[in-house]
């Protein structure tokens, strides 16, 4: 699934297709024609004009259409946390969001954590505490992380699991990432 | 997922005139947009329910009213509601996980749809989806499904843990019609039983916008308790639920409201229970006693059995929270 969402995206033109990328046998459902609109993102501080449809998601604008691959997508269906961001302040997941409906709000991806190389200290307490092995749910897991963080739910680690849950792990390296949660929490 | 329009509105009017000329809502966009990605769903106009003002949690003495796109998080941590309503926080924190409940909104929770696997596969018949195709749950994957209001045609279990809470609080929904007039029906009148027509899922009417939630104030609501019980700890949909709101002041129960999600094919209120503990003292053996009535006339699938016995001890659990 993941291998054809990535080869599929390169073609701008195909967009329609390359844009249905659901695991499960679907239809051949008639691809009607859309509309595609000129839209100006607020991407990490910075401004990001896109064309998309408005079906794109925040997920694929980022990733196919700025190249910001660090934001993940795992099952495209809000069940993994892999494709986590911030919008205005608040941890969502970028697969449900429409890219339309984030126009005029302050957008936060991985890429915009670290100041002038210095690693965000989430970051930089996943690296000490070795909270990942392949690393592929961690942009998630830490954007997750810095949320959860600020919304001052880091008070126990028990409290910490819960308001992480939604993100997934394939790894398993979850008490790793709940000991890097703690260390971050109690530095800041 | 096929393409679809999205039109931005610029208020109540606008909003339910397209939604009165075939257009559909869209609040958190977490379900729908799940659902059209499978093409289960194929909207080609959406209405964007978020510039309108929908959005405020309003408290009074008497009542809370939650506006439709209040979102999940924000109604779950609201100081008013943990205080007073704690069924409502506790069924919403053990709701999907933090990010959706960011995005997720009060009136999108109560309209979401089955999480029956046949129904969010279009690679399998299902009546609920295309009527009149059959429905595979029955002699298939039914361990999640429902045990009661279920009919030949369809079994599947409504989903939403708020629902559950809000059923016991005895609240009511406020409504707008595509020609603007207003009704307000009680919650319990929203969700219809499958019957034949399982694809009719709801008593709205074409275009009808769900544009708050009230919810009076009482001390059953103040003792209230949302107890869920799931295949894991969390980010997971029930297997059976239970919402309790108690007023037994000096030892004797003067008001119970007792409901259950998870078992129903809708939001289902157990007055078996509720009419063995009215009026009665509470003791552990009143509180077992009318637990043990819950879920009659349950008619369980295949793999479902086990529900009964967990909803009757999962009523008890919650009893037994709220009055500790
Ligand atoms: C991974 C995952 C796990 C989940 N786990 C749980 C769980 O454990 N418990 C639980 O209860 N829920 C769970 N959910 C469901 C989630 O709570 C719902 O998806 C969410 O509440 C829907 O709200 P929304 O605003 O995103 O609705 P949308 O997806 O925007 O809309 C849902 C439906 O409601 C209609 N609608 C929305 N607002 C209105 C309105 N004001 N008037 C009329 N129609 C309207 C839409 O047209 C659509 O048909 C889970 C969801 C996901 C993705
Ligand atoms: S239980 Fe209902 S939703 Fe599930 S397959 Fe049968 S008809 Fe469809
Ligand atoms: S890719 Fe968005 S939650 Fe899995
Ligand atoms: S590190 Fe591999 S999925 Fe989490």
């Amino acid at each position: 699934m993941l291998g054809a969402t990535v080869t599929g995206l390169a073609l701008a033109p195909q967009r329609s297709r390359a844009d249905d990328t659901s695991p499960a046998p679907a239809p051949a459902a008639p691809v009607r024609s859309a509309e595609a609109v000129d839209i100006v993102l607020q991407v990490n501080g910075s401004p990001l004009p896109l064309t998309v449809e408005p079906r794109t998601s925040l997920l694929d604008a980022l990733r196919e259409q700025a190249g910001l691959n660090g934001t993940k997508k795992g099952c495209d269906r809000g069940s993994c946390g892999a494709c986590t961001v911030h919008v205005d302040g608040r941890r969502v997941v970028s697969c449900l969001t429409l890219a339309v409906r984030a126009q005029g709000k302050a957008i936060t991806t991985i890429e915009g954590l670290a100041v002038n190389g210095t690693l965000h200290p989430v970051q930089a307490a996943f690296v000490a505490q070795d909270g990942f092995q392949c690393g592929y749910c961690t942009p998630g897991q830490i954007m997750s992380a810095v949320a959860l963080i600020e919304e001052g739910h880091a008070g126990s680690d028990a409290e910490i699991r819960s308001w992480m849950s939604g993100n997934i792990c394939r790894c398993g390296a979850y008490p790793n990432i709940v000991a890097a949660i703690r260390d971050a929490a109690q530095e800041g | 997922m096929q393409s679809f329009t999205l039109a931005a509105p610029n208020g109540l009017d606008a909003a339910t005139d397209a939604g009165g000329r075939g257009g559909r809502y869209i609040a958190g966009g977490t379900d729908l947009l799940q659902l059209a990605k499978d093409n289960v769903e194929t909207p080609d106009r959406l209405i964007d329910l978020e510039p309108l003002p929908l959005t405020d949690i309003t408290v009074t003495d008497d009542s809370l009213r939650l506006g439709a796109m209040a979102r999940m998080s924000e109604v779950a941590a609201h100081p008013a509601v943990v205080a007073r309503w704690p069924v409502i926080s506790q069924a919403l924190l053990a709701s999907a996980s933090p990010q959706i409940r960011n995005m997720g909104t009060i009136g999108g929770n109560l309209l979401q749809r089955t999480r029956c696997g046949y129904f969010r596969d279009t690679g399998f018949a299902c009546n609920k989806r295309v009527p009149g195709s059959g429905c595979p749950a029955r002699e298939g994957e039914n361990r999640m499904l429902a045990i009661l209001g279920t009919s030949e045609h369809c079994i599947a279990s409504h989903a939403s843990d708020l629902a559950v809470a809000l059923i016991v609080l005895e609240a009511s929904v406020d409504l707008r019609a595509p020609d603007g007039t207003t009704r307000t029906i009680p919650l319990a009148e929203l969700h219809k039983l499958p019957g034949d027509t399982p694809h009719v899922e709801t008593t709205l009417r074409p275009g009808e916008l769900i544009t708050a939630v009230a919810v009076p104030a009482s001390r059953a609501g103040m003792r209230s308790h949302y107890l869920k019980v799931r295949d894991r700890a969390s980010f997971e949909f029930a297997l059976v639920s239970a919402a309790v709101a108690i007023d037994a002041g000096a030892g004797t129960v003067h008001d119970i409201r007792v409901a259950a999600g998870g078992v129903g094919t809708k939001p289902w209120r157990l007055p078996e229970v509720e009419e063995a503990l009215r009026g009665h003292p509470l003791t552990p053996k009143t509180l077992a006693d009318a637990a043990a009535l819950a879920g009659q006339g349950a008619t369980p699938a295949t793999q479902n059995g086990f529900k009964q016995v967990l909803l009757r001890r999962a009523v008890l659990r919650a009893l037994q929270t709220a009055t500790a």
